[in-house]
């Protein structure tokens, strides 16, 4: 994790060098190359753990969720630039304020509809065919 | 024209590359304030885009969790597992991501030559190549949904059909949005050139494109994996 860091500050003492700050917005073609290789790797590991089927799907889930929630920080950073240095720190901030809804909506509708549905399955009619030995 | 002839002339004058001020809007002379001026302004704009960006991601987060809630909803109909071809989807991801890389590398070539200028013609390529492989993943897809359509499992078949449609559409009509962009920036790069705005316009697809690179991520690993698990 430490040479891209030395990629990024390097382009950033270049740029201010020409004494103009688009700063954050673009990095190195080598912190590019690496964010593409690594989402790659997670890519190729997350369609490889199920095509494979070598999980059993509790795993195999968490695995996938964890796959993707680790390609979608790599691609932050060294795509679209995030991070917790001066010019970057406020769209980061706006990144995690809407991290934050974006986990009260999912999260919330999921909840809400899974606790209806138990509750109303009574109410319910049974589809055909699943309700034909009762 | 007038922007061509004012561009030549902030030229002559040789004011430091990227602290240009504004070429589109006001007269180029190295005014100092002027150009602290532009800078700010191009930093609210970049901030205000990022917060469209953010509004977009919740337009996804409720397409998604509206998704979740439907997973079971088949009504009796076929379920992902029966339709969907994993190494297709694959496909269409190594489009999406190559994409992405090249987008960076043109935004690269963007700060490269001399004195950091830029090198239009070596930018309209990587643009085009981005393009190209964007309207492959576009073409993959429509034709991922012809066959769904073809299947009798269109839209109508079931709530977890509709929504599946719904949310991979949204993301296959922000993608032909991308397209359209890169055709616009690619044609104002050959009449403008590498001035400010057309630079801070570029600043701004490109945080577009990888957004949407962001959202497919999700959308693989939720919509398509997770039916094979």
């Amino acid at each position: 994790m430490s040479h891209p860091q030395h990629a990024h500050a390097h382009a950033d003492a270049q740029v201010d060098a020409h004494g103009h700050d688009h700063g954050a917005a673009h990095g190195s073609l080598r912190s590019h190359l690496i964010g593409y290789a690594l989402s790659l790797v997670l890519t190729f590991l997350s369609f490889g753990a199920v095509m494979g089927r070598v999980l059993t799907p509790r795993a195999g889930l968490a695995l996938i969720v964890a796959l993707c929630v680790t390609q979608l920080l790599v691609q932050l950073v060294f795509f679209l630039h995030l991070g917790p240095r001066k010019g970057q720190r406020g769209n980061t901030a706006i990144f995690a304020c809407t991290v934050f809804l974006i986990a009260i909506v999912v999260s919330g509708s999921l909840w809400v509809m899974h606790n209806a549905n138990l509750n109303m399955m009574p109410m319910q009619s049974v589809p055909a065919g699943a309700g034909a030995g009762r | 024209m007038t922007t061509t002839t004012l561009k030549l002339r902030g030229d002559a004058a040789a004011p430091p590359p990227g602290a240009a001020p504004d070429a589109h809007a006001h007269d180029a002379a190295p005014d100092h304030d002027h150009a602290h001026h532009a800078h700010q302004t191009e930093s609210t704009l970049k901030l205000g885009f990022w917060i469209y960006l953010m509004s977009d991601c919740l337009i996804f987060a409720s397409l998604f969790a509206t998704f979740g809630v439907l997973l079971n909803g088949t009504a009796g109909g076929p379920t992902g597992r029966e339709l969907f071809d994993l190494r297709f989807v694959l496909g269409e991801t190594m489009l999406l991501l190559t994409s992405s890389l090249t987008f960076g590398v043109a935004m690269l070539k963007l700060h490269e030559g001399r004195d950091g200028q830029g090198k239009p013609r070596a930018v309209i390529r990587w643009l085009v190549l981005t393009f190209a492989l964007g309207a492959a993943f576009v073409c993959m897809e429509v034709y991922e949904f012809r066959e769904l359509l073809h299947e009798g499992a269109g839209p109508n078949r079931s709530a977890y059909l509709s929504a599946f449609f719904m949310l991979v559409g949204t993301h296959g009509l922000h993608v032909s949005a991308g397209l359209l962009w890169i055709i616009v920036m690619v044609n104002q790069v050959q009449v403008f050139g590498l001035d400010a705005v057309v630079r801070r316009r570029l600043a701004c697809l490109s945080l577009f494109w990888h957004f949407l690179d962001l959202v497919w991520i999700f959308v693989f690993t939720v919509v398509y994996l997770r039916e094979f698990l």
